[in-house]
């Protein structure tokens, strides 16, 4: 009995040292969340638009012209209307990036935009939620990269700023254009 | 130059620490009288060591010399002077020397103040204190040394965090240290006692002023944090289940827990392998707590990335001391066997409760922040824990724990009756009963439960006092020099349930708050919460080392303006960041809370509007404990009669 507290915390610190090497060895970062898709095509969906505007589905994603991103955002999500200028930024220097709108609804949509403005070049709405599980979506505003077979290549939960951008985006779209 | 000081005062310190923890606790072994003698000695010098060695440290931020690679990183010759001294433990490196700084400042007060000890157990308390100091100053010295130089020195540091830039972070980090580290002081009176093979009373009397002072600060610096947290961040938050709130929590929790068990060694000379195994697991907590989310294998909002060599030597420091402690443990529990028996309604028993709740919230706490980590582990799962489960954990047990804890100080010791405790107390259990069905009504059954239970144990505590005192039953003069006559530690003890009463009452409250996000041009306004909020008016307002945008937000109750708020959004330069500056106006029971989030491109500005109820209660409470604490620590009893009155018993036993 008295030996219990020593064999909790041996296993504990065992685990502890596992992780250790595991992230010394680059096999494991805690903050990092890989996505199942990175590697492979989006699941199948098929999604409406905006405002009588079309949507999009996994077949537009099939084989863009360019690398793209998809970013999901919600226009009550906090984080996103924080990220929103950053996007926007993104979007004049010629990338594509279309939306999809989680949960959200129209007019809820129409007053954000008016407020950040619209900078995506096709917008859906996941009124559901239930793309966003097939696609694994962690929480908004999250962003995935797309190469030019249609190939998901990177996957960013929470807003993307400025060192997300100069240390993982700006190298993998060298990479993929 | 006074760097390379700090640097060798650093080093020497690691000699003098290592020596003091040979020293400390071979002699005894050797029955050797001087050698005993100069574990003091040592502790005193090895303190001032590690002070000369801040202070250099301290020194090199107040001149900012960007040629020491700490200084340049983490400060700037723009922030103001009580920043850049701050600034010097806002980050790794320099955070492990005031850590080191305030451990050897524990051994210090126990060599300068023990004189009342047996020297022998003097000198392996501190001789265990010198090995984890030494320890851990090996580390600073070796992988984390904040005295590296650079050149060229860059003209101007990189800036100190604006969010550290703040009266309430400055302070936050050594309170809370002092919390965390000043349970070593118990720990090492823990395995003292295991090393001598033997725990009575008066073990458990000298390890309780310790332990109520760490307890203290701990206390402080959790609820300093989190009112840091609910003012600053802006988002009306104050407790965010985040794992590096958790591994102050959970020491806490057995902190809190040893403290109560103490009491049942002094009195009962019962629970003695347990209550060392608390020691041991209450600083096992604290060390693991503030090493682990440092080594960024928990994912946490304060990043205090430590290269992974540096993990590994943390890993190892750990598995010694912890690993070690619990080794020895394992060996010398068995023989310290009870003495005092206790009946199960008793004061003894309601202890008991009060720890298998504490603990088990601990482990709840504890399973729940090293689940995600071990989950990806073993199964190769993302997964995180986040505040529901901790909220629906925690607080089924906690309930019962507010229950208990009203009833458990109106027990007598050995052998108790229910009902005479109750009948003392039937006066708080009618109101609390009464706010939990008006509450009921009102809001949720929650919400209701939190408040009627907040209600319960503070009035308890009240009524407990007076009951001792026969107020009313008696003269009143007889009453207040009944009053007068009882230990400042029973006054402690109620104010400490006073407060935890307290701060479940605001926690309880803070669910009816109300909030709303709206944007908002000048002149126009808004409802919530029965008020009515106007923006007057958008300015711009300097500010020492930031521009910032004030808007002017007024409140009016059915018409008539009250209150005028100036949240701010400050925006630095180096480095470039937006803060978002709340405004709070709190009238004691109920904060009214604006935050200019940000001004959105199409013109006006967005706020963040915040009604809550209670909120202040939150933090009062957390101080109400501390201050419980306090008094209880000035009682003389813990002073200087009992362990100066106990030396004549021990002397006795040693001749034996």
């Amino acid at each position: 009995m008295f030996t219990a507290p020593l064999a909790i915390v041996a296993v504990g610190g065992l685990g502890f040292y596992t992780i250790l090497e595991r992230m010394e060895q680059d096999k494991y970062d805690p903050h990092a969340l890989p996505s199942p898709l990175i590697g492979h095509k989006p699941p199948t969906f098929n999604l409406p638009g905006f405002n009588g505007a079309p949507g999009f589905s996994n077949t537009d994603l099939a084989a863009p012209a360019q690398p793209m991103l998809v970013n999901w955002f919600a226009s009550w999500c906090m984080p996103c209307a924080q990220e929103a200028p950053m996007i926007a930024q993104l979007a004049k220097t010629g990338l594509p990036i279309w939306g999809v709108a989680y949960q959200d609804q129209p007019d809820a949509l129409a007053s954000y935009f008016a407020h950040y403005g619209n900078p995506y070049t096709k917008l859906a709405l996941d009124t559901s939620g239930l793309t966003a599980i097939n696609w694994g979506v962690y929480g908004v505003p999250e962003t995935y990269l797309i190469d030019k077979a249609g190939i998901v290549r990177w996957r960013w939960a929470g807003a993307i700023t400025d060192d997300v951008l100069a240390n993982g985006l700006n190298p993998l779209l060298a990479k993929y254009t | 130059m006074i760097p390379e000081l700090g640097h060798f005062a650093l080093a020497l310190a690691v000699a003098l620490a290592f020596a003091q923890g040979v020293i400390g606790v071979f002699a005894p072994g050797l029955r050797d009288a001087r050698a005993m003698r100069a574990a003091p000695a040592l502790a005193l010098s090895h303190f001032l060591a590690i002070g000369a060695s801040f202070l250099g440290l301290i020194y090199a931020g107040v001149v900012s010399d960007f040629t020491v690679e700490n200084v340049a990183d983490f400060s700037s010759s723009q922030v103001p002077l009580i920043y850049r001294i701050t600034g010097t433990w806002g980050n790794h490196d320099g955070s492990m020397v005031l850590w080191c700084f305030v451990l050897s400042f524990c051994g210090a007060t126990v060599a300068a103040f023990g004189g009342n000890l047996p020297a022998s157990l003097r000198a392996r308390v501190l001789g265990v204190l010198g090995f984890v100091s030494g320890g851990f100053l090996l580390f600073t010295l070796t992988v984390s040394d904040p005295f590296t130089r650079i050149w060229p020195p860059p003209l101007d540091g990189a800036g100190v965090n604006p969010i550290l830039q703040d009266p309430g972070l400055a302070f936050h980090p050594p309170v809370l240290y002092t919390g965390y580290v000043g349970f070593s002081v118990a720990f090492a009176f823990a395995i003292a006692a295991l090393i001598e093979g033997r725990i009575d009373a008066a073990w458990g009397r000298w390890v309780r002023p310790w332990a109520l002072v760490s307890w203290c600060f701990l206390t402080s610096g959790i609820a300093l944090g989190s009112w840091w947290s609910y003012y600053t961040l802006g988002w009306g938050g104050y407790w965010f289940w985040d794992p590096v709130e958790n591994a102050a929590l959970l020491p806490w929790l057995t902190g809190t827990a040893l403290l109560h068990c103490a009491i049942v060694v002094e009195k009962r000379e019962a629970l003695k392998a347990w209550t060392v195994l608390l020691a041991i697991a209450t600083f096992s907590l604290s060390l693991s707590g503030t090493f682990l989310v440092r080594s960024g294998i928990l994912n946490s909002v304060h990043s205090f990335a430590a290269a992974p060599d540096q993990g590994l030597f943390i890993l190892a420091l750990l598995a010694i001391t912890i690993g070690g402690s619990l080794l020895l443990f394992a060996i010398r529990a068995p023989v310290l066997a009870a003495t005092g028996m206790f009946s199960p309604l008793s004061r003894e028993s309601a202890l008991v409760v009060n720890n298998i709740f504490l603990c088990s919230i601990a482990a709840v706490v504890f399973v729940g922040t090293l689940y995600p980590p071990f989950v990806n582990l073993l199964f190769g799962i993302q997964l995180s824990v986040g505040a529901p489960f901790f909220n629906q954990t925690v607080l089924p047990l906690t309930a019962p724990l507010i229950l208990a804890m009203a009833i458990g100080p109106l027990l007598p010791w050995k052998r108790a009756a229910l009902r005479p405790a109750l009948e003392r107390i039937w006066f708080a259990a009618v109101v609390a009963v009464i706010v939990f069905l008006v509450m009921t009504e009102q809001s949720n059954a929650i919400t209701a439960l939190g408040l009627g239970g907040g209600v319960w144990v503070m009035l308890s505590a009240v009524s407990d006092i007076a009951e001792r005192a026969k107020l009313g039953r008696v003269k009143l003069g007889d009453s207040l020099a009944r009053l007068r006559a009882m230990p400042r530690a029973a006054f402690g003890a109620a104010l400490g349930h006073i407060g935890f009463g307290v701060m479940v009452f605001g926690i309880a409250g803070m669910t009816l708050a109300s909030q709303k996000v709206v944007v908002l041009n000048p002149g126009q306004s808004t409802e919530l919460g029965g008020y009515s909020w106007k923006l007057d008016d958008l300015r711009d307002a300097p500010g020492p080392n930031y521009a910032q945008r004030v808007a002017d937000v007024t409140i009016s109750d059915e018409g008539k303006p009250f209150l005028t708020l100036h949240p701010s959004r400050r925006i630095f330069t180096t480095p470039k960041v937006i803060t978002n500056d709340a405004a709070i106006h709190t009238n004691g029971f109920q904060d009214i809370y604006v935050v200019f989030a940000d001004e959105p491109a199409g013109g006006g500005a967005e706020l963040r509007l915040n009604r809550h109820p209670l909120a202040p209660e939150i933090w009062f409470g957390g101080l109400i404990m501390a201050l419980g604490g306090a008094l209880s620590l000035s009682d003389r009893r813990l002073r200087v009669g009992a362990p100066s009155r106990k030396r004549a018993a021990k002397a006795a036993g040693v001749v034996a």
